[in-house]
C-alpha cells in the first residue's frame, strides 16, 4: 500500500512538471518557416498531392529506411526467440476444425482485401494511405488465411525473397536520386507530371509499392511466427 | 479562458491524461500482459500530444486538391510533418509491442508464471 | 460541434483505458485497449490528419490486438 503511494506520489509529481506546459498552451495561429516551406514547394520541387507523403519519402525519406529497418530487426528477433524450440513439429493438432462460413467466406474476401491494400499503396501520392497501410492490410489478408486454414504452411523463401527484393530496390531507388538528380532519395529523375495524376510525383509510386510491399511481408513474418499450430515446445 | 475550449488543447489534456494512465498501468500491475497494455497505451497517448500540436486553428488535412488550391495551400492545411513522424511512430510501436509479446512468450515458457514478482533473477 | 465530440471521445478513451488497466479478465483488457486505438483514430480525422487516422485503425487498434489474442492463446496452450 505504502509502494502504490509513493508511486502516486511520482505520477503527481510527473504530471506537476508537464501541467505548466499545459496551462500556457495557446495552440498555433500560422504554421512554422519550415512547414510552410514545404507547403509552398513541396508541389512543384515533388509533385505529390499529399504533402504527408512528400514528406514521408522525399524529405525525410532516411527516416523511412531507419523505421523499416527497425521493423526488419523485430520481425527478426521474434523469429528468433520463437522457433529455437521446434522439437515435436508434427505432434496431432488441438484445433478445433475451421466453420464453413469462414473458409468459404475467406477464399471470397482475400483477393479483395489484397487488392485494397495494393490500391491504398499505389494511390500513396494522392489520397490518404501509402505503404505502411497498404502493407497493413495485406497481412490482415494473409492473417485472414491463418485464421480459415490454421493448417497450411507458408512459402518461406517466397516470403524472404519479397522482403529482399523490394529492401533492396528501395535502396537502389535512393542511390538513383544520388547519381540522377541532387540527392539521396530524390524523386525528380523520373517526369514529375502533372500534380493530382496517377503518373505523376516520379519516383514516388515505385518506392511506396516497395515500401508497402516490405511492410507487408515483415508484419506477415511476424504473425507467421507467432501463428499456433507451429513450433510448440 | 477561451484557449481551454478549443479542439487542440482537449485532445493535448486526453494525450497527456493517457500517458498518465499507462504509465500508472506500467508500474502498479503485476501481470505481464497488463505491463504491455500499458505500454501501449502510452505510445498512442504521445502519438495523440504530437498529433494535436500539428493542428492549427480551422486547418485542413495537407493534401492538395479542388478544396485547397496551391496558392492558398499555406495558410489552409495542417503542419504535415508531425503527422509524418507519428506515422513512423505507430509502426515502430507495432514492432516495439510485438517484440515485448514475444520475450513474455519465452519468459512464461521458462517459469511459467506471468507474474513479475516470481523473475527474481536480477534482485539483489 | 467538433469540441464537444472530442470531449465524448476523449472521455470514452479514458474509461477505457482504465478498463483496459483494471480489469481481471484478460480478454476484455486486450479488446478495451484495441478500441482505445480506434477512438483515437477518429479524434485523428478530428484533427485533420487522415493519413494518421488510417495507420491507426489498421497497425495500431487491428494487427496489435490480433498479436496480443496470438499471445494469450499460446500461454493458454502452453498451460495445459
Amino acid at each position: 500500500m505504502i509502494k502504490k503511494g509513493i508511486l502516486l506520489l511520482i505520477l503527481v509529481g510527473f504530471f506537476a512538471v508537464i501541467s505548466s506546459l499545459i496551462i500556457n498552451f495557446t495552440g498555433n495561429e500560422a504554421l512554422n518557416p519550415m512547414a510552410k516551406h514545404y507547403a509552398e514547394n513541396g508541389p512543384s520541387e515533388v509533385g505529390a498531392a499529399n504533402l504527408v507523403t512528400a514528406v514521408v519519402v522525399t524529405y525525410r525519406g532516411l527516416d523511412t529506411l531507419g523505421e523499416i529497418t527497425i521493423l526488419f530487426i523485430a520481425a527478426a528477433i521474434i523469429g528468433f526467440f520463437l522457433k529455437a524450440h521446434n522439437a515435436d513439429a508434427d505432434r496431432p493438432s488441438r484445433l478445433r476444425k475451421t466453420s464453413e462460413i469462414l473458409e468459404t467466406a475467406s477464399t471470397l474476401l482475400v483477393p479483395t482485401i489484397f487488392m485494397l491494400g495494393a490500391y491504398i499503396f499505389i494511390n500513396g501520392h494522392l489520397t490518404p494511405g501509402g505503404g505502411f497501410q497498404g502493407g497493413a492490410v495485406m497481412a490482415s489478408g494473409v492473417m485472414m488465411i491463418i485464421l480459415a486454414r490454421p493448417t497450411s504452411k507458408f512459402n518461406h523463401k517466397l516470403l524472404s525473397v519479397l522482403e529482399s527484393v523490394s529492401g533492396v530496390a528501395f535502396v537502389i531507388l535512393g542511390v538513383l536520386g544520388v547519381v540522377l538528380a541532387s540527392g539521396f532519395l530524390n524523386n525528380s529523375f523520373l517526369p514529375l507530371g502533372e500534380l493530382g495524376s496517377i503518373l505523376s510525383a516520379g519516383a514516388i509510386p515505385i518506392i511506396y509499392v516497395s515500401i508497402g510491399i516490405k511492410v507487408g511481408s515483415e508484419l506477415t513474418g511476424i504473425l507467421d511466427s507467432l501463428k499456433e499450430h507451429q513450433n510448440e515446445i | 479562458m477561451t484557449q481551454y475550449f478549443s479542439l487542440e488543447f482537449i485532445t493535448m489534456l486526453t494525450g497527456f491524461l493517457l500517458i498518465i494512465v499507462g504509465i500508472w498501468g506500467m508500474i502498479s500491475q503485476k501481470n505481464l500482459i497488463k505491463i504491455v497494455i500499458g505500454f501501449s497505451l502510452f505510445d498512442t497517448g504521445l502519438n495523440i500530444v504530437i498529433v494535436s500540436l500539428s493542428h492549427i486553428k480551422n486547418s485542413t488535412a495537407p493534401i492538395i486538391d479542388k478544396a485547397v488550391d496551391v496558392s492558398q495551400a499555406a495558410s489552409k492545411i495542417a503542419d504535415p510533418v508531425p503527422q509524418a513522424l507519428v506515422l513512423t511512430s505507430i509502426v515502430i510501436g507495432l514492432g516495439v509491442t510485438a517484440l515485448m509479446l514475444a520475450y513474455v512468450l519465452r519468459l512464461y515458457r521458462e517459469k511459467k508464471s506471468l507474474d513479475i514478482n516470481s523473475y527474481t533473477d536480477l534482485k539483489w | 460541434m467538433s469540441i464537444l465530440l472530442a470531449i465524448f471521445l476523449g472521455l470514452v478513451i479514458l474509461v477505457l483505458a482504465g478498463t483496459a488497466i483494471y480489469h481481471k479478465n484478460t480478454k476484455v483488457a486486450i479488446i478495451a485497449a484495441g478500441a482505445v486505438g480506434l477512438f483515437a483514430s477518429v479524434l485523428y480525422i478530428l484533427l485533420a490528419a487522415p493519413d494518421v487516422a488510417l495507420t491507426e485503425a489498421s497497425i495500431g487498434s487491428g494487427l496489435s490486438t490480433i498479436i496480443f489474442f496470438y499471445v494469450l492463446n499460446k500461454i493458454r496452450q502452453t498451460n495445459d
